[in-house]
């Protein structure tokens, strides 16, 4: 587990730094998401050499286990942000209700025209099979 | 000084403390989460966040000390981001062969999301400095506040309104979907991590892990084509 953290770690680091390097309007750990994909898509196009250099927990499924444990719990994380969130409604200030609407409705706007457009698309693309 | 209160005074100063509770208030949250069967009005989210502001007011803790202890679960977000790689390649057969569908979806819905809170935001009479924090309210937090504070608005009410999005949006996700009909895992993942980035993202993983894999494929696209769209999106204002 600690390996398999540390490559994680080490894809996040990485991403931070490039993100900064570049300027890029990209989060450093989405960033290092895509880092962590190219390590797998190598790994396993070289799955001989990579399963004599690399350690155990990187090529034996650990790692895989490890990284969805973390996502498991996905919603633990956005709690000390939340709590904090919290404290500072009153930046909502005089618009408060008017927000809450906003919110409500453009949100749920956005959630039926990314999944009406994805299926049609899909439908138009495949007409006739359903996955 | 009593025992109690050194007692107090001990644990108020280390990180233990509030890094157990929140520990706590996540396990009650999830713990009511799965006693409900995963109900959308339950998520683990939201619920824990209440419980958690209301133990910080009842014990007049700043916030301050709480995050000295919160910090390291707060750390996890990032590492987690990054091992959102991991149901993406797990999946990458059915990502590949889906990618036209989430092509347009991300680009139909990022344009809604954009439009929808700049029209809307103007109807409902909001001055057009709130409505700039407005605006990348569907994007993971860090990106919202970059992109708030570069278009001339306040980067902590983003970080509010990123958090009500979330939260909104992780409720709805579920009810609404089922009354579209749209039963696609796929499309249903990729709309709530681009509506509702982590939190939307946190309970596609919690229906579905092809759900969750999408969800986080949304939740990184939409990031960076927001900050993108977002100016144009803008000039909408004026």
């Amino acid at each position: 587990m600690i390996v398999s953290f540390t490559l994680i770690l080490l894809a996040q680091l990485v991403g931070e730094v490039l993100a900064r390097a570049t300027a890029l309007s990209v989060p450093g750990p989405v960033i290092g998401m895509a880092l962590l994909l190219l390590f797998m898509v190598l790994r396993d196009h070289w799955s001989g050499i990579a399963s004599r250099v690399l350690a155990a927990p990187l090529v034996d499924g650990t790692l895989e286990r490890s990284g969805k444990g973390l996502l498991a719990h996905l919603s633990l994380m956005f709690i000390p942000a939340g709590a904090g969130i919290v404290g500072r409604l009153d930046v909502l200030e005089a618009h408060g209700l008017a927000l809450a609407c906003v919110v409500v409705v453009s949100t749920l706007a956005t959630l039926t025209a990314t999944a009406l457009t994805f299926v049609a698309v899909k439908r138009w693309f495949a007409p006739g099979r359903e996955p | 000084m009593t025992g109690d209160f050194a007692l107090w005074v001990y644990l108020s100063r280390t990180p233990l403390l509030w890094l157990t509770v929140t520990l706590m208030v996540y396990a009650v949250a999830d713990r009511i989460a799965t006693a409900t069967n995963r109900h959308p009005l339950a998520n683990p989210v939201v619920v824990a966040i209440i419980l958690m502001a209301g133990v910080l007011k009842l014990t007049g803790t700043p916030y301050a000390t709480y995050f000295d202890g919160a910090q390291f679960v707060h750390f996890l977000l990032g590492p987690a981001t990054v091992a959102l790689a991991i149901p993406l390649y797990e999946y990458r057969a059915t990502v590949i062969r889906s990618l036209a569908p989430m092509l347009a979806a991300l680009l139909v819905g990022s344009v809604v999301a954009l439009i929808s809170a700049v029209t809307l935001g103007t109807a409902f009479g909001i001055p057009h400095d709130v409505i700039i924090a407005l605006v990348p309210k569907s994007v993971t937090t860090g990106v919202a506040m970059g992109i708030a504070q570069n278009l001339g608005g306040d980067p902590t009410l983003a970080a509010v309104l990123v958090m009500l999005t979330g939260m909104t949006g992780g409720i709805l996700v579920t009810p609404l979907m089922n009354l579209l009909r749209i039963q696609d895992m796929r499309a249903r993942g990729f709309a709530a991590g681009l509506a509702a980035h982590g939190v939307g993202t946190a309970r596609a993983f919690q229906v579905n892990e092809v759900a969750g894999a999408f969800a986080g494929i949304a939740l990184g696209l939409n990031a960076f084509i927001t900050a993108i769209l977002a100016p144009l999106a803008v000039t909408f204002l004026r």
